[in-house]
């Protein structure tokens, strides 16, 4: 038996973790990919609770977080594909005219 | 026997995160991803959620994470990022995430205080019906935001170079 409080831990490093490749990294890929994970660290908060509390509603909402997660992934390349395009490159170093 | 097999899950899944954060090259960023990515699926099963599990491992690591290799195949990056030169920027965000750490756990704890319930079960018959009923209208919303995202992406990035 797993104590629920595992779950929570574990989440929570894996969040802490995202935040960190998010400030770490350079380049939107990566700090995508951070997102990702940091969204991964959510879904899997929502499972512990659902089985905590005893309802399946946690995994419904964990399906349409990840189709969300799935289109905003599409949506988020796209954008990344299209700053490749007129700069030439995803480091964000090199879009720092973009804050304004 | 599942502790253990939490333990070698989420060790797997912490130490893929990490050696994302530290490695250089972004397709092996990638790669590592879908590795932590699968071993969360497994987490998922122990969490008495086979239907999230499979659709963690056939979504994310099979299809978010093969668009994430298509776009750094697009973007074809020779050079490697160039190794950090300003500490001052990791040293910071660490710090913030460790305070953001032990606020995550502190809330954590106190809602551990609703834990003991009974279990949800595992039927899938159940949580189909779920869907179905109370999640309706969220579902055929998701399924309309999927086509939005669809005909976006196609709009924001289906263009030829000379256009």
């Amino acid at each position: 038996m797993i104590p629920p409080a595992a779950f929570f831990v574990l989440a929570a490093v894996l969040f802490v973790l995202g935040v960190i490749a998010f400030f770490v990294k350079k380049d939107l890929l990566t700090q995508f990919m951070a997102v990702e994970i940091m969204l991964n660290a959510g879904n899997l908060a929502v499972l512990a609770l659902s089985k905590a509390s005893g309802k399946a509603d946690g995994q419904a909402l964990v399906l349409f977080v990840i189709t969300v997660a799935a289109a905003e992934a599409v949506i988020g390349l796209a954008i990344i594909v299209l700053v490749f395009r007129q700069r030439k490159s995803i480091r964000t170093d090199d879009l720092k005219d973009l804050k304004g | 026997m599942a502790l253990t097999i939490f333990v070698i899950l989420s060790a797997l899944c912490v130490g893929a995160v990490a050696a994302m954060i530290i490695s250089r090259n972004q397709a092996y960023s990638a790669l590592f991803l879908v590795l932590a990515f699968a071993c969360l699926g497994g987490i998922f099963g122990l969490l008495d959620a086979p239907f999230a599990a499979v659709v963690q491992v056939l979504v994310y690591a099979g299809a978010i994470m093969v668009l994430f290799l298509f776009a750094i195949m697009m973007f074809n990056l020779r050079r490697p990022e160039p190794p950090e030169r300003k500490r001052v920027r990791i040293v910071l965000g660490t710090a913030l995430a460790v305070i953001l750490l032990g606020e995550l756990l502190l809330a954590a704890r106190r809602a551990l205080g609703t834990a003991g319930a009974v279990p949800p079960g595992r039927d899938i018959a159940h949580l189909g019906r779920l869907l179905f009923t109370d999640n309706l209208y969220a579902f055929e919303i998701t399924s309309l935001l999927i086509l939005a995202a669809l005909v976006g992406a196609l709009a924001l990035a289906g263009k030829k170079e000379g256009e």
